[in-house]
């Protein structure tokens, strides 16, 4: 049976695309599957310095659909896990060198050897974003909790549609519980609400992703991260477990000192 | 209710509670304009259905989504030729 194979997108730049991908992709290789990551942003290529990955590159995927060296040699191992691997998007050429046709091909091919085949697709809704969901027959949108997030992951719902791409999943990124409290941030009700779509998980704005991304580690691989714990539940859920939404807490001070101390603290908001 | 409350208190609304409305706004609008073959569609099944009650004049027949303050109406203006006289006498 061929591996699944998964497009991250969410229409806005900057919501958390590569950074999901990359955690999504570590996960379920950390779960013991094979999983092959391709960056599909040509030009603006990320995903290889996300994955701490950006010295390994030879050979990119425009080469492969090219047919200037084989698949084989394009696709770069992990460093911390063998059934990881990624084949990085072409720095120096344009969008339009690879066609939806190719990817498909490309995908279907990758499908045969994989478990998993995740895409991370590029910001907009032009020619790179129709060649990454080109060969993809499941979608996981990204989006935060704000106004253009939200209205940009709206239209791509309404084109995946439109290219057969069915019950897209939904991420809620960068979640601040502190301003949801205070009814300063749409809440997972909200944003439901809105897109009525299946939400797969909800990341909390977290300063250790940042630390990750900066060391080139997947947040992931930190067990003590909420970030990492709430990527870790993702992957449970596309494994088909029924896993508990992962909760997200609000840390204050006071609220911890509030577990500790069996008085009553008044609260500060 | 809540935001007669609000107004009432002289308090603002919570943000979050404005993006959601907002968005709410928009997103009816931008997926109505996307798709201007939809008003189309749902001109020719209004026809069918009002054409089963009353004869109605098809080329004045007007249908768009309009924006007030904050609330977005599907306004159809249909000008009736008649209304059919089996449909008239069921109804008593």
């Amino acid at each position: 049976m061929p591996g699944r194979v998964i497009v991250i997108t969410s229409g806005k730049g900057g919501v958390g695309k590569t950074t999901t991908t990359a955690n999504i992709g570590t996960g379920l290789a950390l779960r013991g599957k094979k999983v092959c990551m391709i960056d599909a942003d040509i030009g603006l290529r990320n995903l290889d310095v996300v994955m701490g990955l950006e010295n390994r590159i030879v050979y990119d995927l425009v080469e492969v659909v090219e047919g200037n060296c084989k698949l084989r040699q394009a696709l770069i191992k992990d460093k911390r896990n063998d059934n990881l691997f990624l084949l990085p998007a072409a720095q120096t050429r344009e969008k339009d060198a690879v066609s939806p046709e190719q990817m498909k091909e490309l995908c279907a091919q990758l499908a045969e050897e994989f478990d998993f085949v995740i895409l991370d697709s590029p910001a907009g809704i032009e020619h790179g974003f129709r060649n990454a969901i080109a060969g993809a027959d499941e979608a996981i949108i990204v989006t935060t909790p704000e106004v253009s997030a939200v209205r940009d992951a709206d239209r791509i719902i309404g084109m995946l549609e439109a290219h057969e791409l069915h019950n897209p999943q939904l991420v809620i990124n960068r979640i601040r519980p502190d301003m949801v409290k205070r009814g300063d941030m749409m809440d997972i009700d909200d944003v439901l609400d809105i897109l009525a779509i299946d939400l797969v998980g909800v990341i909390p704005d977290d300063q250790s992703i940042i630390v990750a991304t900066n060391k080139g580690e997947p947040v992931v691989l930190n067990t003590r991260s909420n970030a990492g714990k709430a990527y870790a539940n993702i992957v449970c859920k596309i494994l088909g477990e029924d896993v508990p939404l992962f909760q997200l807490e609000h840390n204050g001070w006071v609220e911890k000192l509030r577990r500790i101390m069996p008085l009553r603290i008044p609260r500060a908001n | 209710m809540l935001e007669f409350l609000y107004r009432l208190f002289g308090k603002e609304e919570p943000s979050g509670k404005q993006a959601k409305e907002r968005l709410r706004l928009v997103l009816i609008q931008d997926r109505a304009v996307l798709s201007p073959q939809l008003l189309d569609m749902l001109r020719e099944d209004l026809i069918e259905v009002i054409s089963k009650y009353m004869e109605i004049d098809e080329l004045g027949l007007e249908v768009n989504l309009e924006k007030e303050k904050n609330a977005v109406a599907l306004v159809a203006n249909i000008p009736v030729r008649r209304v059919k006289r089996s449909v008239a006498e069921a109804a008593h």
